[in-house]
């Protein structure tokens, strides 16, 4: 039988894997899809929590996560081709500007 | 039985799939894994009785998502190997440390009180009139400031990739290669 921890568990490690994504990519593109990782993770947990305690606040608020996701692409995708018009590259260094 | 089943099966995929996405070098192979990911994600939606999320997920990440990074893509250099930096294991070890400290922070309050259900589930409604239902009832407002904040993404995403849109770069390179080409010659 499948636990309310199991699906803990495992949105746990979904995160860590985005969290290393997040921590060692330099590619602001890979970055962004580490992101997705830590969301979809959240997601998992959020739907996990409302079926095993009976309440559907934990859906709705995996909804407007999705919403808030696919907001966050449109904006950063624009964001990322400005800047790689303006640079030519989508390294993370490239962003260090301000270093004296 | 069937169920512990497919929670292993699905659970063991979708690790595997984001581990590739992680740690592979091509963008191509990430991005692939990452929609196969979304995909198996939304198994364990189904399992949980979500049924209208499930659904949402597949559309929504799998569909536009992902699409949206299919075509960005198509600006960027993408068959080049990816770099990556490669950080101590003292960064692991640290933002580990934090991130299991603000887990504690967030949980143990919660712990410590009881939790109910705030809007008990309905008995023999189908999930997705449920969600209905919860959705234009309890969440209204909400929901419109969603709807309001995709609005202001999608502008925001026309406005920002629409940018310096005449100009072709393709074509500002053949011209300078004629250019280049003339000079040689003379």
């Amino acid at each position: 039988m499948v636990t309310l921890n199991d699906y803990l568990i495992l949105s746990a490690i979904l995160f860590s894997i985005g969290l290393i994504g997040v921590l060692r990519r330099k590619n602001l593109l890979l970055l962004f899809f580490a992101t997705e990782i830590m969301l979809n993770a959240v997601n998992v947990a959020f739907a996990a929590i409302s079926k095993f305690y009976g309440d559907l606040s934990g859906q709705m608020f995996a909804f407007f996560i999705i919403a808030i996701a696919a907001s966050e692409v449109a904006v950063g995708l624009g964001l990322l081709i400005v800047w790689y018009k303006k640079k030519g590259t989508l390294d993370l260094d490239s962003l260090a500007t301000m270093k004296g | 039985m069937y169920e512990t089943i497919a929670f292993y099966l699905f659970a063991f995929l979708t690790i595997a799939m984001f581990w590739i996405t992680v740690t592979t070098n091509n963008a191509l192979y990430a991005m692939s894994s990452l929609a196969a990911g979304m995909i198996f994600i939304s198994a364990f939606f189904f399992l949980l009785d979500a049924d209208f999320l499930g659904a949402v997920q597949i559309v929504v990440y799998s569909g536009a998502v992902m699409a949206i990074y299919a075509f960005g893509m198509m600006f960027f250099d993408t068959l080049n190997e990816v770099k990556e930096r490669n950080p101590k294991k003292v960064v692991f070890v640290l933002s580990g440390l934090i991130a299991l400290m603000l887990v504690v922070i967030f949980v143990s309050p919660i712990i410590s009180s009881k939790v109910q259900a705030l809007y008990p589930m309905v008995e023999g409604v189908s999930n997705p009139k449920e969600v209905g239902i919860v959705l234009f009832t309890k969440y209204l407002v909400p929901f419109e400031l969603a709807a309001v904040m995709l609005l202001v993404a999608m502008i925001a995403g026309i406005i920002l990739a629409g940018k310096k849109m005449e100009k072709s770069e393709t074509e500002t390179e053949q011209e300078e290669e004629v250019v280049f080409e003339k000079g040689v010659e003379q």
